[in-house]
């Protein structure tokens, strides 16, 4: 073969050192006990003694052991998630692909998913961040997308803690490290800290991309005899396992041991990649391709044969190596970064070829696609790896474990409001709120992000959802944007699975929609514990149930998504945390709203009602100390025709400001709206709250639903709530440099209008004076020593 | 004709094309980094941000020996307008065309803001349709963009006015506050002594529509596409 005289002489080494490697290291004696130690069940171990009749050779326990992990095989989670609706008008590729794709018109598609690498940054920050962002990035760019925007959801435990002041940093760091190099702009995300993930962080990383609709790339390795080929980096020993024994099980003391199962990421080669990728997609004679991710070679390979119902055949002396002396095993399962498979039309290789060496990337073929559905793999002569692709990659062991109600739901669930005190000082619980840093601002973390790179950024972060001007391939613009929010509030999911689930579903799109965005389709990221254990896989079969309601209530089917279980420590689970991710479609990018106040002398108006919800708020947990109670309720109907309200409203250009009412509340929602936002103007805001609900409830409850908007017509505006039968009503108006919220009971109100005695100033602050709070909850804590 | 260069790691690249061509309405076009000769015709020369060559050695060290580098120094030499923007402005004084370094931030940290502009020199081909004294905002976005001299060749490099734009705040107080990365004098840009080559730490290709945040890179720009014109009249 031509293409493999570029490393001829370096072959020959190779071949030669290898000899000596296998006298040097021979391979260990495959028993049940070494499958255990794989991380292979007995009842596997029996699977794989029947498929194959016969004992399997090192490398092909490997293969079993990497692609029957929960992480590659998804085998707790998959009878659930099959009940998930994936399908929709607009919907162009569902979960299995390395990403879902949807429709937005004008012949283009947006392809996204989120994906965790919460093992690896725990155990290197630095570069299990990184490597996590180069990972989604390449699902994307695989399926022939330009990736456009990242977000990214990460959680932490107690700031208070130097290691997590580490991690925080680390992490950042690697987010930006690696996004900023790609020039893919991070346009928004989440940062979350709570006691949960002191022994787990979260990081998970959302991707968007761009491709023609009828573009898209899949992951298929179909034509029997077309060449198979290998390009990016080249192989090393790094992350071998990665999939298995890091990101399938439950950490303990003695998880720092596991570092060298963490990647390493390069994000010049995969900037390199993602160019040679698009152009040589361009030529037309790539069949499939997709990322080696986790489990590396093996697992990029099984799966394109699998879902062409193919085979491979390959050898492993022709992969591109970085180390001397690498086994078959190490080839085939390491999870060094940035490296494709690519399967093109047989005898037009070479245009593919010479766009990597353009780029000055490696590209090799070693193998062809089969017609027998085997994986067949030769290393030095000999033959390494024979079994049948499907059993191994399509029919993984699929499990139905055993749920259980925690014992301890009830007492979780339990709140009296009646006997929590009232807020005696609504002010000083204002700035204790505006100091935490859930709800501080986030300016540290995304300020280190490039949001700008590829010029399309509209709304970057700190606003409730992103919002990205789409750009065709070849630099021309559209009038169309498209908008995605990440969310979860963990704690009303510990409260209530289910319900904390659609909450989430509703809040992603609620942000989505406060820009002017109709939300389209939805990503999901599931953390959660340990589901060998009945309370762990009950919570997260009830998040499944409740992702799948709200999914269906709001149009907005499941395109893709990714599970990450085992985020658990000597025993100690994190809060169920399935991270949410929204994407909408906004038909005219002129007409947005974005989520400061802008203009004084505007009404601002509440949509939406305000109830008695004080259950998993942040002021139960920073005023009273407590994580208890029942998550606020959700109305899917509801948000459906607020959502509606807000795309008719921003695009008659009623609504020029918009933003959701979530954590902290009505009084933590206005405060953020008057500070200093893209614009560069800071707002103050008089407004008259009334209501027969307790004061402390109205200011800090977190009742689900409702947005805050800014309009120059409120008559206008109110008329089309009603029509849409929205509860809205005029609260007050933006203007001044005070944020002050008065309260008038209601029962006052209903015997004609409050005295002024009775009318009572809960907040009257300057904005500014918050505004700095606000802003310095997360440096200060940084600031500590240590 | 503008030259964009592209090497590899660029990543502004085609914004700078975006926003000259699609934008600013100028014929713009990606030259590739292996390329020994720019395009007949080029007018400009374009070095845009990213990370050539993954900025693994030091900030523009490597893209400085890329083909198209002697060809560019032979331009700039023959009086062609040279534009380096983040990047592109440490490529450039890797390649000595233009005085001093860029180093790691102050606070050691990436910093993605917008940035206020104070326009110290107004002259073509960069900064014409400026005025002196005017505020410019437009964002920066690096973690190696502290600009570095001695004092005395920053005091040599005032009086022959190559210092052109310094971080200022709204109002145009050139302040220790306002120097977001630690540039000593809080220089933001640089020319060379013939005034044709210049450097910035800022973006002006993402400050050309009001829609993504600003239009004061159009100022910048703008002025590079009149000297252009002049030239072709």
């Amino acid at each position: 073969m031509s293409d493999r005289n570029r490393s001829g002489s370096s072959e020959l080494e190779r071949s030669e050192s290898g000899e000596r490697a296998r006298g040097e290291r021979s391979e260990p004696l495959v028993d049940q006990t070494l499958a255990r130690e794989h991380g292979l069940s007995d009842e596997e171990w029996q699977r794989i003694l029947e498929i194959l009749g016969r004992t399997p050779s090192y490398s092909e326990l490997g293969i079993f052991s990497v692609m029957w992990s929960e992480h590659c095989s998804y085998k707790s989670s998959r009878v659930h998630l099959k009940n998930l609706p994936t399908r929709g008008e607009h919907v162009l590729v569902g979960p299995g692909e390395g990403a879902g794709a949807v429709a937005i018109g004008d012949g283009l598609a947006v392809i996204f998913k989120i994906e965790s690498h919460n093992h690896p940054s725990f155990i290197e920050p630095t570069q299990g961040a990184a490597t996590g962002v180069g990972g989604i990035l390449r699902d994307i760019f695989s399926m022939g997308a330009r990736p456009i925007a990242t977000l990214d959801s990460i959680r932490f435990g107690p700031l208070d803690d130097p290691k997590h002041r580490r991690l925080l940093e680390g992490v950042v760091h690697g987010i930006g490290g690696y996004g900023n190099s790609v020039g893919v702009p991070t346009v928004g995300g989440e940062t979350g800290f709570h006691e949960c993930y002191r022994g787990n962080i979260l990081v998970n990383a959302f991707n968007l991309g761009l491709a023609p609709a009828d573009g898209i790339f899949l992951g298929q390795a179909s034509g029997v005899g077309n060449p198979v080929i290998y390009a990016g980096s080249k192989t090393g020993r790094d992350g071998i396992h990665g999939a298995s024994l890091l990101a399938s099980a439950e950490f303990d003391a003695e998880s720092d041991a596991k570092r060298p199962t963490v990647q390493v990421g390069d994000p010049f080669t995969e900037k390199c990649l993602i160019e040679a990728c698009l152009e040589a997609m361009r030529t037309g004679v790539i069949v499939g391709i997709q990322d080696m991710g986790a489990a590396g070679l093996t697992c990029s390979s099984f799966e394109m044969a699998s879902r062409a119902e193919t085979g491979i055949e390959m050898d492993l002396d022709c992969v591109p190596q970085r180390a001397a002396n690498l086994s078959p095993y190490e080839l085939l399962l390491s999870e060094s970064q940035e490296r494709m498979l690519l399967v093109t039309r047989a005898g037009e290789e070479r245009q593919v070829l010479d766009i990597f060496e353009r780029w000055d990337l490696d590209a090799v073929v070693v193998g062809r696609v089969t017609g027998d559905g085997r994986m067949r793999v030769h290393w030095h002569g000999q033959t390494v790896v024979d079994i049948p692709v499907d059993p191994v990659a399509a029919n993984a062991p699929l499990y139905e474990r055993k749920q259980r109600v925690p014992a301890d739901l009830a007492a979780r669930q339990k709140l009296d409001l009646a006997s929590i005190e009232p807020e005696a000082d609504p002010q000083a619980a204002l700035a204790v709120l505006l100091d935490s840093p859930n709800l501080g601002s986030k300016a540290w973390v995304w300020r280190q992000y490039d949001s700008l790179v590829q010029g399309n950024t509209v709304i970057g972060p700190g606003g409730d959802a992103a919002l990205v001007r789409v750009k065709r391939e070849d630099g021309t613009p559209t009038r169309k944007a498209v908008a995605m929010s990440v969310d979860c509030n963990p704690r009303w999911c510990w409260l209530d699975p289910r319900a904390g689930t659609i909450a989430a579903v509703a809040e992603s799109a609620r942000n989505v929609a406060c820009t002017g965005a109709r939300p389209l389709a939805l990503t999901n990221c599931l953390n959660f514990g340990n589901p060998e254990k009945p309370e762990i896989m009950w919570e997260l079969a009830e998040s499944i149930r409740g992702l799948g309601e709200a999914a269906e209530a709001l149009g907005t089917p499941v395109i893709s998504g990714n599970v990450s279980l085992y985020n658990e420590t000597s025993g100690r689970a994190i809060f169920p945390t399935p991270t949410i991710a929204v994407v909408g479609l906004l038909d005219d990018v002129e007409r947005h709203a974005v989520s400061h106040f802008e203009v004084a002398g505007l009404a601002i108006l509440l949509l939406g009602e305000t109830r008695e919800e004080l259950g998993g708020s942040e002021w139960l947990q920073l005023r009273r100390g407590l994580e208890a109670g029942l998550p606020p309720s959700v109305d899917l109907a509801h948000e459906l025709r607020l959502q509606q309200l807000l795309a008719e409203g921003v695009a008659s250009g009623l609504v020029r400001t918009a933003h959701d009412v979530s954590n902290g509340g009505l009084a933590v929602a206005l405060a953020e709206c008057g500070f200093t936002g893209p614009a560069g103007v800071r707002i103050g805001a008089r407004v008259e709250l009334a209501d027969g609900i307790r004061p402390d409830a109205l200011l800090f409850g977190e009742s689900t639903g409702r947005v805050l908007v800014a309009t120059g017509n409120p008559d206008a505006l109110l008329e089309r709530a009603r029509a849409a039968a929205v509860p809205a009503r005029r609260i007050g108006t933006t203007g001044g440099s005070r944020l002050v919220i008065r309260h008038a009971p209601l029962t006052v109100l209903a015997s004609g209008g409050p005295a002024a005695s009775e009318v009572t100033s809960l907040i009257d602050a300057e904005v500014a004076n918050l505004e700095a709070i606000w802003a310095r909850a997360i440096p200060r804590r940084l600031e500590q020593a240590g | 004709m503008f030259a964009v260069l592209q090497f590899p790691g660029s990543n502004d690249d085609r914004d700078m094309v975006f926003a000259m061509k699609s934008v600013l309405g100028a014929d713009a076009r990606l030259v590739w980094h292996k390329d020994a000769e720019l395009p007949a015709g080029t007018q400009c020369v374009l070095l845009p941000g990213g990370f050539s060559y993954g900025d693994y050695l030091r900030c523009g060290a490597m893209a400085r020996f890329s083909p198209i580098m002697a060809a560019v120094t032979r331009f700039a030499a023959a009086g062609g307008p040279v534009l380096g923007t983040c990047n592109g402005f440490q490529v450039l004084c890797e390649a000595g065309l233009l005085p001093g370094a860029l180093l790691r931030n102050r606070d050691l940290a990436f910093v993605c803001a917008p940035a206020h502009l104070r326009v110290e020199r107004v002259a073509a081909p960069f900064t014409s349709r400026a005025t002196p004294g005017q505020v410019l905002r437009i964002p920066i976005k690096h973690g190696e963009g502290r600009y570095h001299v001695t004092p005395e060749k920053l005091a040599r490099l005032e009086a022959a006015n190559q210092v052109v734009l310094r971080y200022c705040t709204p109002a145009g107080d050139v302040t220790d506050a306002a120097n977001p990365n630690g540039s000593i004098g809080n220089v933001a840009a640089v020319c060379n002594a013939a005034g044709n080559v210049m450097g910035l730490m800022p973006h002006p290709e993402h400050a050309v529509e009001a829609l993504t945040g600003s239009t004061d890179g159009r100022v910048l720009l703008g002025s590079l596409i009149d000297w252009a014109e002049q030239q072709t009249r």
